[in-house]
């Protein structure tokens, strides 16, 4: 599969990933490269094969829906790059 | 008594601490010493000096009352992949610059409860993407080794690449990293020394910053086999906090040692024979063959047909998970922030990751993200998940007819720094040894085995059924005996 650059620009959009105009065509070439060497996988046949869902052979546990944590907005916050007390901070989203 | 101690093994330091011959304080400084020494490998992005000596002082205190947990007073280097309490922990990225955890992994936790003492944060390739070490952000790692005759800075491999040049450098005996798809074992080969990927679910992946969770698995970096089974029973065990990790009782691995592995059936699958392997490495592996036949195991011809897929498979799954995962640093909550030109949220998110992020990183998220978009999904995400399920399968009819597989570790020895960096699948296909092992979850173990024509180590790779880390171990120490590996790189603290 080769990638256009828009395409990739596309992709960076929705990854919310900003990536420079001038790199956008070497990119693309990159991309396209890893999924052409991926695309190989087309050669196995997986017709009834189940795609793998767990890696080793466990039962997810299950537990009981009661709060044990909590009570830590403090140490939440104290990585934050902008906060006010008790909130993150971040741009204005509604006029 | 102060000499020497940076050439002893974890489990010999361990035996001079029981002893009284020395303290874990005088253990640490001579360490903290070796880090000094050896900086210019730029292995540690953070050395922790302070708390090594307050952590050594205390297990010292704890000796005198006579209490003594199984790695009571023995230094230890963590990847900075590990959240420590207190201590930044930044994933070789410029986008967790910064950032210290207020928690503490559960992995290290266990390590310090039984009285381990953390030395630093070791170097990476960025969100442990990586085989050169090159992609951290904090600068490259030296390979301590040198080619014979030349000068020429080398990989320590990776991701965990600062792990495993701080333990051949002697500056720590024993250090954590973590495994994806080859990241303990190919740089313990470069750097020769020995480098275990558990099972799937034996050691806790909570506090870890996470890459692609179906395959990270944490694991010890150290310089022998013994040393390897210590750590691992002191990291591993069942974790409430992560649903992945095996309510299974954690066996003693050193007892597993016995060096007896008359009747094991060893398989060797054709299919790692791979076109254009230096000549050094296939007689490696012959030679591995002949040691564990004449330690009275049964050599037996294998198939794992899916082989060869195992790698594109692998370059579909883990950047899918990790586009996932990194969807948490937006600039937000904790780390890097950029507001961009705009005063808006979406420009905030896009100015932040795109300043935050590196190339190799920028890359599998956007592979990840095109994998896993609509009208996509079905012909890359889901076709890797079924190829995954015939690896799997593959190796599962493998361990009907044998206990262990023995396979070379990498195709090549640690290649000059700054190589394969302007062509991703070339680098990719370091990892083309120990990425199966990975797809199906198994434990793995590279034992350093030998030396190439130019005098850099070569590794030995062992693969076992899932949970089977003792005969992992067993045949691990036999392997090890008979190479007899004693060669030391160039670059290794004077002690």
């Amino acid at each position: 599969m080769a990638l256009d650059t828009d395409t990739v620009r596309r992709i960076a959009h929705l990854a919310r990933v900003r990536v420079p105009e001038a790199e956008l065509e070497p990119l693309a070439g990159e991309l396209s490269n890893i999924l052409t060497w991926v695309e190989q996988l087309g050669e196995v046949d997986t017709e009834n094969v189940p795609p793998m869902t767990s890696v080793v052979a466990v039962r997810l546990p299950m537990r009981e829906d009661r709060v044990d944590d909590g009570g830590k907005a403090e140490a939440i916050l104290s990585n934050a790059p902008e906060g006010a007390p008790g909130f993150f901070a971040v741009p204005k989203v509604v006029e | 008594m102060t000499g020497g101690l940076t050439d002893l093994t974890l489990a010999g330091a361990r035996a001079g601490l029981a002893a009284g011959d020395f303290t874990s304080e005088e253990l640490t400084l001579a360490h903290l010493g070796a880090l000094e020494e050896t900086r210019p490998l730029n292995a540690f992005i953070a050395e922790t000096p302070e708390r090594a000596l307050e952590m050594a002082r205390a297990s010292d205190a704890r000796r005198a009352q006579g209490q003594a947990g199984m790695l009571e007073g023995l230094p230890i280097a963590v990847k900075d992949l590990f959240c420590t309490q207190g201590v930044q922990t930044t994933a070789g990225s410029r986008i967790l610059g910064g950032f210290a955890p207020p928690y503490e992994s559960t992995v290290t936790a266990n390590m310090w409860t039984e009285g381990a003492v953390m030395l630093g944060k070791t170097n990476m390739d960025e969100f442990a993407m990586g085989s050169s070490n090159m992609t951290s952000h904090y600068g490259r790692v030296e390979n301590p080794w040198r080619a014979a005759g030349s000068n020429r800075a080398l990989a320590p491999g990776g991701s965990s690449g600062g792990s495993a040049a701080a333990v051949a450098a002697r500056a720590a005996p024993a250090a954590t990293g973590t495994d994806t798809g080859g990241s303990i074992r190919q740089p313990a080969a470069f750097c020769g020394i020995v480098g275990m990927k558990p099972t799937y679910g034996r050691c806790s992946r909570w506090g870890i910053v996470a890459f692609a969770s179906s395959l990270d698995q944490a694991g010890p970096i150290t310089r022998t086999v013994w040393d390897s089974a210590i750590v691992l029973r002191a990291m591993a065990g069942h974790d409430p906090k992560d649903s992945t990790s095996v309510p299974a009782a954690v066996p003693d691995y050193e007892a597993a040692l016995t060096g007896d592995i008359r009747g094991l059936r060893i398989g060797i699958p054709a299919e790692y024979r791979m076109e254009g392997t230096p000549e050094a490495i296939v007689a490696l592996w012959e030679r591995g063959k002949d040691w564990l036949k004449a330690a009275g195991a049964e050599i037996v011809d294998i198939g794992l047909p899916h082989t060869k897929y195992a790698l594109p498979a692998y370059y579909i799954v883990a950047p899918a998970e990790a586009s996932s995962n990194l969807a948490r640093y937006d600039g937000v909550r904790f780390g890097l922030r950029e507001t961009g030109d705009g005063a808006d949220l979406t420009e905030m998110y896009e100015a932040t990751r795109g300043a935050g992020f590196g190339a190799e990183v920028r890359r599998r998220i956007l592979i990840g993200a095109y994998v896993l978009s609509a009208g996509y999904y079905d012909a890359y995400y889901i076709k890797a998940q079924r190829v995954r399920s015939l690896i799997a399968q593959d190796f599962a009819d493998a361990f009907g007819r044998v206990d262990a597989i023995l396979t070379p570790t990498t195709p090549t020895a640690a290649f000059p720094l700054g190589e394969k960096m302007d062509d991703p699948i070339a680098m990719y296909l370091n990892d083309v040894f120990t990425v199966p092992a990975s797809m199906a979850g198994l434990p793995a173990i590279s034992v350093p085995a030998g030396l190439d024509d130019d005098g850099l180590p070569l590794g030995l790779h062992l693969i076992a059924n899932a949970f089977e880390e003792e005969t992992l171990f067993r045949v691990a120490g036999v392997l090890e005996a008979a190479a007899g590996f004693t060669a030391r790189p160039e670059t290794a603290a004077k002690a």
